[in-house]
C-alpha cells in the first residue's frame, strides 16, 4: 500500500471520526450554555440590577428573602415584627412615590435634592422599606441597604409563584409549571397508553398483512405531523368542544392539552411497543398455543411479560415526548400560572413557558436567566427519561 | 383404531408445493420417525397434526388430516381444543421465562384448571413421567431458565405431558443437545411409548434405528418410503432411499 | 364457544375497536385541514406576499423561508449525521466507544425542541453573534435533525449483508474502498429514504426557530444568510394565536396548516415509495 492511500486512509477515518463527535459534543454543548445563562439566576439578588432595599438604622432584621419582599409589596406581611424584628408596621415605598410626599422644589428641578430627601425619610422613619436605584442612593447614606437572599435552588423549584415581570421584586417559583407538566403528561399517557398498546397488540399479533399495510402508514403520519398543526387543530375543534361540553369558561385546560400531547404520544408508544411485542421468540408463542392457549392468553401469559421491558421503554419514551413537547401544548392549555387542581382548569407547562416569554424577554437580565434555568430542568427530565431507557436496555440483555 | 392419518393432503407456501400427495397412518403407541435431507418438509408434515402451520400467512393446506378420527381442518372444530390432545416438543428447549412449576403448570392454567391440588399433582406426575422430577423437585420454583439444556428439554416434554395428549410430536428434539442429553430423551422416548404415539423429526438416522417402530424417507416434498424401521434400513424398496441410508447423498 | 373464546373475541373487539379510532383520529385530523384549507388555496395564496394584516394575500415568504431552512439544515446535518453513521456502524465493533456514541445520540434525540431553540439562541445566535438568522437557525434544525439522519443511516447501513463486505475484503479491496464501492452503493437508495424522512421533521419543527430565525411578519424574501425568514410552522402559530385580526386570518391559518400537512403526506408517501422499489428490487436480486 502506498504512502499517499495510507495518508488518505488515515485522513478518511479522521473525518468520519470527527463527525461522530458532533452529537456529543451538542449534548456538552447544551448543557455548558444552559448552565451558563440559567446558573446566574442562583448567583445574583432577585432585584433588579443597580437597584437595591434600604431600610432605617434602626432596622434589625439582618436580610429579607424575595419571597418575604413580595409579601410586603403585597401587604402579606405589614410589620416587621413578622420578619423577627421590632414593633414597626411597614411603611413601603418606591421612589416615585417620594415624589408625591415631597414637593418638586423640595426635590429640586433635576431631583438634585433627592438623596438629601432620602436619608430625611429613612432617618424619620423607622419601619420604611424602599426601593431604589444605586444613583438615589445618598453616599452618605443614614440608613441601611438590606442585603437580599439569592434565590436558593428550593425557592426555584418549590416556589408557588411565577411573577417574572413584577416591580420591584419579581418572582420565580416554577412549581405551578412542574405540576401543569406533569399533569398535563400524566393525562396524555393515561390516554395514549391503552389506545397506543391495543394498536400495537392488533398490529403485531392480530392483523393480516392488508390491515398492518393501512395501520403502520397511519402511525407514521400521526408521527409526521408538526406539533403546530396539533396545536391548531386542538384550538380550533377540541378546546371549544370541551368548553362545551363541560360548561367553562374556557376551553383551553389541562384536558385539552393531554388529549392532544396524548395523540402526539401515540406514534412513540405503538412503534416501540409494538417492536418490543415482535422480539418475542416464535418458539415461545408456538409452545404456548400448542399447549391449548388461546392468543390472547399466549399473548397475556407469554408475549407480554416477554416484552415488558420494552414496553416500559415505549412508555418512558412516550412520556419523555409528551414532556418535552412546546406548541402544541402552548396553543391550547390557557397560560394559567396557577396550581391546577383539576383537569378542566388552565395551566402551563415548562416548555410552554420558555416559548411563550423567552421572546419579549430582554437578554441577561433575571428573567432570561430563569427561563434558562427552567430549560435546564426540562433538560434533566429527559436525561433522567435516558438513562432510564438505557438502564432497562441493559438490564434486558443480561437474561 | 389409528391414532393420526394423513391422506392425500397436499400443502403450499404461496406458489411453492411442500408437500405432494402424502398419505400415511399412525397406530397407537408407536414411534414413527421422519427422515430426509433439509427443506423436504419433515417439519411442515408434523405441524399439519396440531395446525402449527396456520401461524405462516400463505399456507395452504388440502387433503384430511385426522387426529383420534376427527378432521383437524374441519370449519367447526375448535382448535384449543384440538392443539391439548396433540402435545409438540421443539428443536430448540424453549421453556417460558418463569419457574419450572409454571412451566409445567401453563397448560393446565390456560385450559381452565385452577384447583391446586391437581395442578401440583400433575406437575408431579408430569416430571416423573419426563424423568425429570429427581433432579428438580426441590427447586420448583426455580426458573426454568436456569437449567442445562437437557433439563430444559425434558422439562418442555413434561410440560407437552401435562395436558394429556395423546399424540405427541418432536421436531428433532435432540439435535441441540450433548450426547449425554440426547441418550436420556432417547430413553424417555422409549418410556413414553407406553402411554403414547409420538412422530418424531430426526435427522439422525441411528436415532431412527434405535427408538422408532416406523420410519418414513421424504424428499422433495414425497413420501418417498414409509414402512417398518427395520425394513427401510435392513432392506428398503427404493433406490433412494437406500442411497440416503447410506449416506450417499443427503 | 367456551369462556376461553369468548374472552379472547371480546379482549380483540375492544382492541380492534381502539384502533380503529386511531385510525380515525388522523383522518378527522386530516379531512378536518384539508376541508377547511381547500378553500384558501389558490395560486396566489402560494404565490404572494401576505398583505393586510396577514388576513389576505399569500404564505409566499414562509414557505420560502421554510424551504431555505430545511436546505441550510440539511447541508448541515445531512453529511455530518451520514458520516457519522458510517463510522459507528462500519468502523467501531461493540465497544464502550460505540456504546457512548450510541448512547449520546439518543439522549440528542431526546431534548425537547424547545432546548435546541433555547441552546442555539444561545450559541449561534448570541455567543456566535449571528443574530436571528438563516444560518443560525438552520444550523439548529440541523442539530435537531442529526441523530435522527444518524440512525437511519446506521438502519440502513445494516440492512447491507456481512458477506458482501467479506467478499469485498476477500478481493483484496480495503475498507474504505469496501464502503465506498460496495456498502454505500446498496444502502444508497435507504439513506436517501432517512435523508426525505428527516426533511419531514425538521420542516414542521417551531419551537427551534422561534429564538434563532423565526420573523412574525416579513413580507418579502431573505438576500443572505443573515437575514431572517418567515416560516410555515411559526406563521401558523402567529395565525391562530396572536394575528392583529385573528376572525379574519382563520381561512389563512387553515390554508397554512394544509400546506405543511401537505408537505408531510408528500414525504411520507414519498419515502415508502422509495422504500417498495428498493424491496422489489431486493426481491429481484
Ligand atoms: N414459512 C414458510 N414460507 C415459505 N416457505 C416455507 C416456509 N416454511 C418452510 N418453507 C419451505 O417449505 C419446504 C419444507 O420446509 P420444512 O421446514 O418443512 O423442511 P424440513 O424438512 O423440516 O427441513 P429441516 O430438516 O431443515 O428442518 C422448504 O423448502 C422451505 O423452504
Ligand atoms: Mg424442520
Amino acid at each position: 500500500m502506498g504512502k499517499g492511500r495510507r495518508i488518505f486512509e488515515k485522513v478518511v477515518t479522521g473525518v468520519l471520526f470527527s463527525s461522530s463527535t458532533i452529537t456529543s459534543l451538542t449534548v456538552i454543548l447544551i448543557v455548558v450554555f444552559l448552565f451558563k445563562e440559567g446558573i446566574s439566576l442562583f448567583n445574583s439578588t432577585p432585584t433588579e440590577k443597580n437597584y437595591v432595599i434600604a431600610v432605617s438604622k434602626v432596622n434589625t432584621v439582618p436580610v429579607i428573602t424575595s419571597n418575604q419582599l413580595a409579601d410586603i409589596f403585597n401587604q402579606d406581611i405589614t410589620n416587621w415584627k413578622q420578619l423577627g424584628g421590632r414593633n414597626d408596621s411597614i411603611i413601603r415605598l418606591t421612589v416615585n412615590d417620594l415624589a408625591s410626599i415631597f414637593t418638586e422644589e423640595e426635590l429640586g428641578p433635576n431631583l438634585e435634592f433627592l438623596p438629601v430627601k432620602v436619608n430625611e425619610y429613612v432617618k424619620a422613619t423607622p419601619g420604611v422599606i424602599l426601593y431604589l436605584s444605586k444613583s438615589q442612593l445618598p453616599s452618605n447614606f443614614e440608613g441601611r441597604v438590606i442585603p437580599v437572599k439569592k434565590i436558593t435552588v428550593k425557592d426555584f423549584i418549590g416556589g408557588k409563584h411565577w411573577y417574572p415581570t413584577t416591580e420591584p421584586i419579581p418572582q420565580f417559583g416554577i412549581w405551578p409549571m412542574i405540576v401543569g407538566t406533569l399533569m398535563v403528561t400524566l393525562g396524555a399517557i393515561l390516554f395514549a397508553l391503552p389506545f397506543g398498546m391495543a394498536t400495537a397488540i392488533i398490529m403485531s399479533e392480530v392483523a393480516d398483512i392488508r390491515l398492518r399495510n393501512i395501520l403502520k402508514p397511519v402511525v407514521e403520519l400521526l408521527a409526521g405531523i408538526p406539533s403546530v398543526v396539533y396545536g391548531f387543530f386542538g384550538l380550533v375543534v377540541l378546546v371549544p368542544l370541551i368548553q362545551q361540553l363541560f360548561k367553562l369558561d374556557v376551553g383551553e385546560t389541562v384536558l385539552a392539552g393531554s388529549i392532544v400531547l396524548g395523540i402526539m404520544a401515540l406514534p412513540t408508544i405503538v412503534t416501540v411497543a409494538e417492536d418490543s411485542l415482535r422480539t418475542t421468540p416464535r418458539a415461545l408463542k408456538e409452545a404456548s398455543l400448542a399447549l391449548g392457549a388461546s392468543q390472547w392468553q399466549t399473548l397475556v401469559r407469554v408475549v407480554i411479560p416477554y416484552s415488558k421491558s420494552g414496553i416500559s421503554t415505549a412508555i418512558i419514551l412516550g412520556i419523555g415526548r409528551a414532556i418535552g413537547e412546546t406548541m402544541a401544548v402552548l396553543m391550547v392549555t390557557g397560560n394559567s400560572s396557577n396550581i391546577p387542581t383539576s383537569f378542566l382548569q388552565p395551566t402551563r407547562t415548562i416548555p410552554a413557558t420558555i416559548a411563550a416569554e423567552l421572546g419579549e424577554t430582554p437578554y441577561g437580565g433575571l428573567h432570561f436567566s430563569a427561563l434558562f434555568a427552567l430549560a435546564i430542568i426540562l433538560f434533566m427530565f429527559t436525561i433522567i427519561i435516558n438513562l432510564t431507557v438505557e438502564v432497562i436496555k441493559n438490564r434486558n440483555r443480561r437474561f | 383404531m389409528t391414532q393420526a392419518e394423513a391422506k392425500n393432503v397436499n400443502v403450499w407456501y404461496d406458489s411453492f408445493q411442500a408437500l405432494k400427495d402424502i398419505s400415511m397412518t399412525f397406530e397407537p403407541n408407536t414411534v414413527t420417525a421422519l427422515i430426509g435431507p433439509s427443506g423436504c418438509g419433515k417439519s411442515t408434515f408434523l405441524r399439519l397434526f396440531n395446525r402449527m402451520n396456520d401461524l405462516i400467512p400463505l399456507f395452504r393446506v388440502e387433503g384430511l388430516v385426522t387426529v383420534n378420527g376427527q378432521n383437524v381442518y374441519s370449519k367447526d372444530i375448535r382448535l384449543d381444543e384440538m392443539r391439548k390432545k396433540v402435545g409438540m416438543v421443539f428443536q430448540k428447549p424453549n421453556p417460558f421465562p418463569k419457574s419450572i412449576f409454571e412451566n409445567v403448570a401453563y397448560g393446565l392454567r390456560v385450559n381452565g384448571i385452577s384447583n391446586r391440588k391437581e395442578i401440583e399433582e400433575t406437575v408431579e406426575r408430569s416430571l416423573k413421567q419426563a424423568a425429570l422430577w429427581d433432579e428438580v423437585k426441590d427447586s420448583l420454583k426455580k426458573s426454568a431458565m436456569e437449567l442445562s439444556g437437557g433439563q430444559q428439554q425434558r422439562l418442555c416434554i413434561a410440560r407437552a405431558l401435562a395436558v394429556q395428549p395423546k399424540l405427541i410430536l418432536m421436531d428433532e428434539p435432540a439435535s441441540a443437545l450433548d450426547p449425554i442429553s440426547t441418550n436420556r430423551i432417547e430413553e424417555l422416548i422409549f418410556e413414553l411409548k407406553k402411554d403414547y404415539t409420538i412422530i418424531i423429526v430426526t435427522h439422525n438416522l441411528q436415532q431412527a434405528g434405535r427408538i422408532s417402530d416406523a420410519t418414513a424417507f421424504f424428499y422433495l416434498g414425497e413420501l418417498v418410503e414409509f414402512n417398518l424401521t427395520k425394513k427401510i434400513f435392513l432392506n428398503p424398496d427404493n433406490e433412494r432411499t437406500q442411497n440416503y441410508i447410506t449416506g450417499r447423498f443427503g | 364457544m367456551n369462556t376461553k373464546q369468548l374472552k379472547q373475541r371480546i379482549a380483540f373487539s375492544i382492541f380492534g375497536t381502539m384502533s380503529f379510532i386511531v385510525v380515525a383520529i388522523l383522518v378527522i385530523i386530516l379531512g378536518f385541514i384539508v376541508i377547511r384549507g381547500m378553500s384558501a388555496i389558490s395560486w396566489e395564496f402560494l404565490t404572494e406576499m401576505p398583505k393586510d394584516g396577514m388576513t389576505k394575500g399569500g404564505i409566499f415568504p414562509a414557505i420560502v423561508g421554510t424551504g431555505c431552512l430545511v436546505l441550510g439544515s440539511m447541508v448541515f446535518a445531512f453529511p455530518i449525521g451520514v458520516l457519522s453513521g458510517i463510522y459507528i456502524n462500519e468502523y467501531l465493533t461493540e465497544s464502550w466507544l460505540k456504546k457512548f456514541l450510541r448512547m449520546m445520540t439518543n439522549n440528542l434525540a431526546g431534548v425537547p425542541s424547545i432546548v435546541f431553540g433555547l441552546f442555539g439562541m444561545a450559541l449561534f445566535v448570541n455567543y456566535l453573534s449571528f443574530g436571528d438568522s438563516i444560518i443560525a437557525g438552520s444550523m439548529t434544525l440541523g442539530l435537531l435533525a442529526l441523530p435522527v439522519v444518524i440512525r437511519l443511516t446506521e438502519e440502513a447501513l445494516k440492512t447491507v449483508d456481512d458477506n458482501l463486505r467479506l467478499g469485498s475484503y476477500a478481493l483484496g479491496a480495503t475498507k474504505i474502498q469496501t464502503i465506498q464501492k460496495v456498502v454505500i452503493p446498496i444502502a444508497f437508495p435507504n439513506i436517501m429514504t432517512g435523508l426525505i424522512l428527516s426533511i419531514g421533521r425538521v420542516s414542521g419543527e417551531t419551537a427551534p426557530i422561534l429564538f434563532t430565525v423565526a420573523a412574525y411578519f416579513l413580507p418579502r424574501l431573505p438576500h443572505s444568510l443573515s437575514d431572517q425568514v418567515m416560516a410555515l410552522p411559526y406563521h401558523l402559530y402567529v395565525l391562530a394565536t396572536s394575528g392583529t385580526n385573528m376572525e379574519e386570518s382563520r381561512p389563512m391559518a387553515y390554508g397554512t396548516a394544509l400546506v405543511l400537512v401537505s408537505i408531510v403526506l408528500i414525504i411520507n408517501v414519498s419515502a415508502s415509495l422509495l422504500r417498495r422499489r428498493i424491496q422489489k428490487k431486493v426481491k429481484m436480486n
